[in-house]
């Protein structure tokens, strides 16, 4: 008689195409097929691109709008004022679909969610492809979806269904013989790994460890002493050991995120804004400490997807008026964007907040009527704040929770309608 | 600082109770209302109008193509992704760049968009011709006034 073997642990990443241009154009059908980019706060740079946009325009991405203009419109290029609002909505519609495919998501970026499919008698390549397909069908969104046996695997499958066209789309990495899944890891760039930036891949070059095959086999322990603790669980999770949870998260480049699980559920209103306040305030701390500024704001809340009572999960998303590292404007975003999100009634569980499209100090521009970070005052107090509260303890300084109202001005003229917040801007037909 | 056990010691045991001031019927507290069995929520024109949410939206209609079946510019349509658009569904389609709702006709390899309005002539796809189908609608909201 043998004992059962444990079950072994299955995730699955998928990721929206493209994202904020997709969210685009399911709105304007017409543009299938062709390029469109979206431009940061202020029309300054192009955030994101259509894959039409990105063949012809692959080097404009982060170029400031005015220096790429011409050589985009010459080839038809449509481009977008981002429009956060529609892109958070969208985003919440791509996360409830999956829920169909999945009890366990966990959102990890607004155009990403792991999915736990541990256990599930199902060809995973046919079922992801369900998904890519019911994704499409209801939302409009086009996916990539990436399965493995730890969230570093079908984070790297992923970027196999996205790169390799051979894959359509889809990529189980776990239905791969020993051999298979080898040839696949030695043919691609250790920058393709979750978590491992180039510079980190250059300094691996330098050791020998030139591509992600080369990094599986690597010894654990040496890669902790050289490396640290954090390449060491990389390596760990790319042979197949799970040492991220579902709920557990590996930094992003361009995005800071404050979440956790509340201590316990949440009801009230009152309760949650302290909830976002600190994770505001916790997550511009970490992005301050990188040099960076952001220029979105997202916050999520939801109860938990075991609870008998129905699944809820807000989330939203706010454009900046102009790149910010304060804590007060931060905190007003992230408390008006709760207000909007709030459903009486329902015990949360888990929320957070997230800082997106961070730039560094040097490429933002001066706001005339906002707020500039320049400003050596703000500056200086939010310096010390951290200091105060490195000495004496998270929190020590906080800023009060106060209202926001939604005057802030913006130059978003190529902006696209509010389809899913106004009455008047929604969708014509004929 | 130093003190001695006095009487505010003596008020940490202390815990004033709340008092409610409303009756109570003993020995029926520990069970919940019988008249909650009959709770029910009010309807919601959401959740009757919009069975699947991540696949539903809504949009504004201009023309006047369709006002034999009540569809009239300024009207809503609650429009549904997920449904599979069958011969006689009244569709949101993208013909030749352009957004409309239309009845569609699907017979013996023969598509057709067909009006509700008879100064509207149908419209037959030719080979090469290509059809998206954005949503299949499934409610009109007209005002009145």
């Amino acid at each position: 008689m043998s004992l059962p073997q444990p079950l072994k642990s299955v995730y699955a990443l998928a990721d929206a195409n493209s994202f904020y241009a997709s969210c685009e154009k399911v709105f304007r059908p017409e543009l299938e097929g062709k390029p469109v980019v979206v431009l940061s706060n202020n029309d300054g740079c192009v955030i994101a691109q259509s894959k039409e946009a990105k063949a012809a325009l692959a080097l404009y991405m982060c170029r400031p709008w005015f220096e790429v203009k011409e050589a985009a419109e010459q080839i038809g290029t449509i481009a977008f004022s981002s429009n956060y609002e529609l892109y958070g909505a969208m985003s919440n519609r791509f996360v409830q679909t999956l829920r169909h495919f999945s009890p366990r998501v966990e959102v990890y970026s607004i155009d990403e969610s792991f999915m736990d499919m541990t256990g599930l008698k199902r060809d995973l390549n046919v079922y992801g492809h369900e998904i890519k397909h019911t994704v499409r069908q209801w939302t409009g969104l086009p996916i990539c979806v990436g399965f493995g046996h730890s969230k570093t695997l079908a984070k790297l499958a992923n970027h196999c269904a996205k790169k390799q066209p051979g894959w359509d789309g889809v990529c189980d990495l776990t239905s791969l013989s020993v051999p298979e899944l080898d040839h696949l890891l030695a043919s691609l760039e250790i920058s393709t790994v979750w978590g491992v930036g180039k510079r980190l891949e250059r300094r691996l070059h330098a050791v020998g460890v030139t591509n992600v095959l080369r990094l599986k086999h690597a010894d654990p322990k040496r890669i902790r002493d050289k490396f640290g603790v954090l390449l060491e669980r990389t390596v760990r999770e790319l042979n197949g050991e799970v040492w991220l949870e579902l709920d557990q998260m590996m930094p992003e480049a361009n995005q800071v995120m404050s979440s956790r699980s509340f201590g316990h559920r949440l009801d009230s209103l009152t309760d949650l804004q302290a909830a976002i306040s600190f994770h505001a305030g916790n997550a511009a701390e970490r992005m301050r400490k990188k040099g960076l500024y952001a220029n979105a704001v997202y916050v999520f809340i939801q109860n938990s997807p075991h609870d008998e009572a129905p699944y809820y999960c807000g989330q939203q998303m706010i454009a900046l008026p102009s790149p910010t590292n304060s804590t007060q404007q931060i905190t007003k975003a992230a408390l008006w964007l709760l207000n909007k999100v709030y459903q009486p009634g329902v015990y949360y569980l888990k929320g957070g907040v997230m800082l997106m499209e961070l730039v560094a100090e040097g490429g933002q521009q001066r706001e005339l009527f906002g707020f500039s970070q320049q400003d050596s005052k703000n500056h200086r107090l939010m310096g010390t704040i951290d200091q105060v509260n490195a000495k004496y303890g998270r929190g020590t300084v906080k800023t009060a929770a106060e209202g926001v109202r939604q005057d802030w001005q913006m130059r978003r003229v190529l902006k696209s309608p509010g389809y899913l917040h106004q009455w008047k801007d929604l969708l014509k037909v004929r | 600082m130093k003190t001695t056990p006095s009487a505010s010691d003596q008020d940490l045991f202390h815990i004033p109770l709340p008092f409610y001031d409303i009756p109570v019927s003993a020995g029926q507290s520990r069970f919940p209302s019988p008249a909650q069995d009959y709770e029910i929520a009010e309807i919601d024109l959401n959740k009757q109008l919009i069975t699947n949410p991540p696949a539903t939206f809504l949009t504004r209609v201009t023309g006047d193509s369709m006002t034999g079946v009540g569809i009239y510019p300024g009207s809503i349509l609650v429009v549904n992704r997920a449904l599979k658009p069958r011969s006689s569904s009244i569709v949101v389609v993208l013909l030749d760049g352009e957004l409309m709702v239309k009845r569609l006709y699907k017979h013996a390899g023969v598509v057709k968009l067909l009006s509700e309005n008879p100064t509207y002539a149908p419209i037959t796809l030719t080979e090469g011709q290509e059809l998206m189908i954005w949503g299949v609608v499934t409610y009109v909201i007209t005002a009145t006034t």
